[in-house]
């Protein structure tokens, strides 16, 4: 009995936050446009029992869907965006992957403190942190004073309001999220099996590629989806360092949604946008069952 | 619906808050008051008021549209004010409660009219105009020392924009302000609905965008004072607030405002108390508060902007008064036009329209 309500507790925990909020979203995206407070049509009248009921549903329908097909900005939006969030969770992993690799090899002393290191920034509002990143890389910023003062450059560097600023931001947002699941997994490797690698006449090299690399696989899957579902969604990123042509979804969704006033076409991105995230998701799921098959 | 939002510490603070004194909440524009108005208002009514910014009216709407926004007194502009009635959101004023109503110009209040009938729902703050500001000195050294500044072509005409767009160009982020603008230069009437006419303005801006540095609201004041930009194309009050900043830094820039010789889009920015207020008490005494001449007057001589506010007149200062860039003359008020709202229909062709313009998609 206790087992099961253990199991129970999660489930409810997705059901309240997840199921919940997400069936309101979808009905919201089966209604339509309206003048009133909230802005969409119809609402659920309790009170008016299962004429009622039957009546609401049967004004629902996929309107705002067929919608979403006709006009390509769109699909535009949706595959910038995820070009976007590839290209950035590719970067953050080049970052990361040394960053933890240094931290798993660092003397056993130090590595309480380069973890409080790794965390630390989360202790400033994300808000603050993509803000002073605008005084950085804007034209009069710090980066292009730094770099003519040195010589470097004779022009300022346009990256401000350009998707190089997006990725830049994603990159130094997202960081922990790949550094922790790698260090994680570096950090229980055996290094006898290094020993054992080279003393079979492996290079550094061949062993690092050989024994390390894939030994780590789980915990680069895991940094790679933690860094690329967020990403492809991020509305703060793109609309404060990123250019009015830096197409994402999330944007797209903003301007449904205030600009428009469209709650319905708005609910509907979303929908659309959950359902492109959910497949990587069940993936990374799959993974993870695979891996804990393989260990048990 | 408060008790919807408040979370656990809010409704302790809320509780604790109410144990000295009752809050009024005002949601108004970034930059638009004198804040020394704000601490007399506690001091004359003992009441605590919470006041909070927003830059655009769409973000202002979508609130009031959600409901439950905790605001007692908002301040849209006309046309959305005139759609969000429609919607139920805002409770009539209680005329009884307000006897500083007899201080208001009947020539503004006829215009409100147009928004609000009878001016049922709501009271006008500010009004203006939304024209050009330019850097005097930066423009002419692009293109000559007869630079139309006065004009639309200013920023409409790519030949002119080619030039400016190196030293920095800023255009509202708010299609219901660019379009009947360039419609205006067209010739075409700037209030119309007809998608076709609209398309025109498609092309003009296109044409154009290349050399937009940014779309934004709030930021040009900023950027025209420290002669970061050479052209905003923004709101009256805004660009005004800019030259003073300018003038007060010392910093060598002259920035100057110009309603458009074409004609320039007059807008009334009203307020109003949303449906679901948690303090209408207090909202209707922070409305008679704003309309006392003096304080009114106070608020003028602070941002720049003109008042719908006849009383106060007398209380101005005579860069206020006296500048036909805030109080203008009888033969620019015959040229300015008003706006009135998209249906949501044609709505979403603008804003999409606009990403296009906005994101060359």
């Amino acid at each position: 009995m206790r087992r099961y309500l253990v199991i129970a507790l999660p489930y409810l925990w997705l059901l309240g936050l997840f199921l919940v909020p997400f069936l309101i979203v979808l009905k919201i995206s089966l209604s339509d446009l309206n003048l009133s407070i909230p802005p969409y049509l119809p609402q659920l009248d309790p009170g008016a029992g299962w004429e009622g009921l039957k009546d609401f549903f049967s004004q629902l329908d996929l309107e705002n869907f067929v919608f979403l097909t006709e006009d390509d900005l769109y699909w535009k939006a949706y595959l910038s965006s995820l070009k976007i969030a590839v290209v950035a969770t590719l970067l953050t992993l080049c970052v990361g992957y040394p960053v933890a690799y240094g931290m798993a090899r660092a003397p056993s002393e130090w590595r309480p403190t380069l973890m409080m290191l790794v965390i630390l920034p989360f202790w400033t509002s994300f808000l603050i942190r993509v803000y002073s990143w605008m005084g950085i890389l804007s034209t009069e910023g710090f980066l292009n004073q730094f770099l003519l003062w040195a010589g470097i450059i004779s022009e300022p560097l346009i990256i401000m309001n350009t998707t190089k600023a997006v990725y830049i931001g994603i990159v130094y947002t997202y960081l922990p999220f790949m550094i922790l699941p790698i260090y994680a997994a570096l950090e229980k490797m055996d290094e006898s099996l290094l020993e054992a690698a080279e003393d079979l006449g492996c290079s550094r090299l061949q062993a690092f590629w050989l024994v390390t690399f894939p030994l780590s696989k789980s915990g680069i899957i895991a940094g790679c989806f933690l860094v690329f579902i967020p990403s492809i969604g991020e509305f703060v990123i793109p609309s404060l360092l990123g250019g009015s042509d830096t197409l994402m979804i999330g944007k797209v969704l903003w301007e449904e949604f205030f600009n428009n006033r469209d709650w319905p076409v708005a609910s509907a991105v979303a929908v659309v946008l959950l359902a492109i995230l959910v497949i990587p998701i069940i993936l990374f799921q799959r993974n993870e069952q695979k891996q804990r098959e393989a260990e048990g | 619906m408060t008790f919807k939002l408040a979370t656990a510490t809010a409704v302790l603070a809320m509780t604790a808050a109410s144990a000295f004194a009752e809050e009024v909440r005002v949601y108004n524009w970034s930059d638009y008051i004198d804040e020394e108005l704000l601490a007399k208002f506690e001091e004359e009514t003992g009441l605590d008021l919470v006041y909070d910014v927003f830059d655009s009216n769409e973000v202002l709407e979508t609130k009031m549209l959600a409901g439950g926004s905790g605001y007692d007194v908002v301040v849209p502009t006309g046309s959305f004010l005139q759609r969000q009635i429609a919607a139920g959101a805002f409770q009539k004023l209680d005329k009884s409660k307000l006897p500083n109503l007899a201080n208001m110009w009947d020539v503004i209040s006829e215009r409100t009219a147009q928004y609000d009938p009878g001016n049922e729902y709501s009271i006008n703050y500010m009004w203006g105009t939304t024209g050009i500001g330019v850097n005097v000195g930066k423009v002419k050294e692009a293109l000559g020392e007869d630079a139309p500044i006065d004009s639309l072509a200013l920023i409409l005409d790519p030949a002119n924009m080619e030039k400016l767009g190196s030293c920095g160009v800023y255009m509202l982020d708010a299609p219901v302000e660019v379009i009947p603008g360039v419609l205006k230069y067209l010739g075409e009437d700037p209030d119309s609905k007809d998608p076709e006419v609209i398309a025109k303005a498609e092309d003009v801006l296109m044409a154009v965008r290349p050399y937009i540095t940014k779309f934004d609201s709030s930021e040009y004041i900023n950027a025209l004072a420290n002669g970061d930009i050479c052209v905003a194309f923004g709101w009256s009050g805004d660009v005004l607030q800019a030259r003073d900043r300018a003038a007060e830094a010392d910093n060598g820039v002259e920035i100057a405002y110009n309603a458009p010789k074409e004609g320039a889009l007059m807008w009334f920015d009203q307020m109003a108390i949303p449906a679901d207020a948690p303090n209408p008490d207090g909202a209707h005494k922070f409305l008679n508060f704003i309309m006392d001449a003096h304080n009114m007057a106070a608020a003028s001589n602070y941002v720049y902007y003109a008042n719908g506010n006849k009383a106060s007149q007398e209380f101005l200062v005579e860069d206020v008064i006296g500048d036909t860039a805030i109080y203008p003359d009888e033969a620019t008020l015959a040229n300015l036009y008003t706006f009135s709202p998209y249906d949501p229909k044609l709505q979403r062709t603008v804003t999409r329209m606009w990403t296009k313009v906005k994101s060359g998609n």
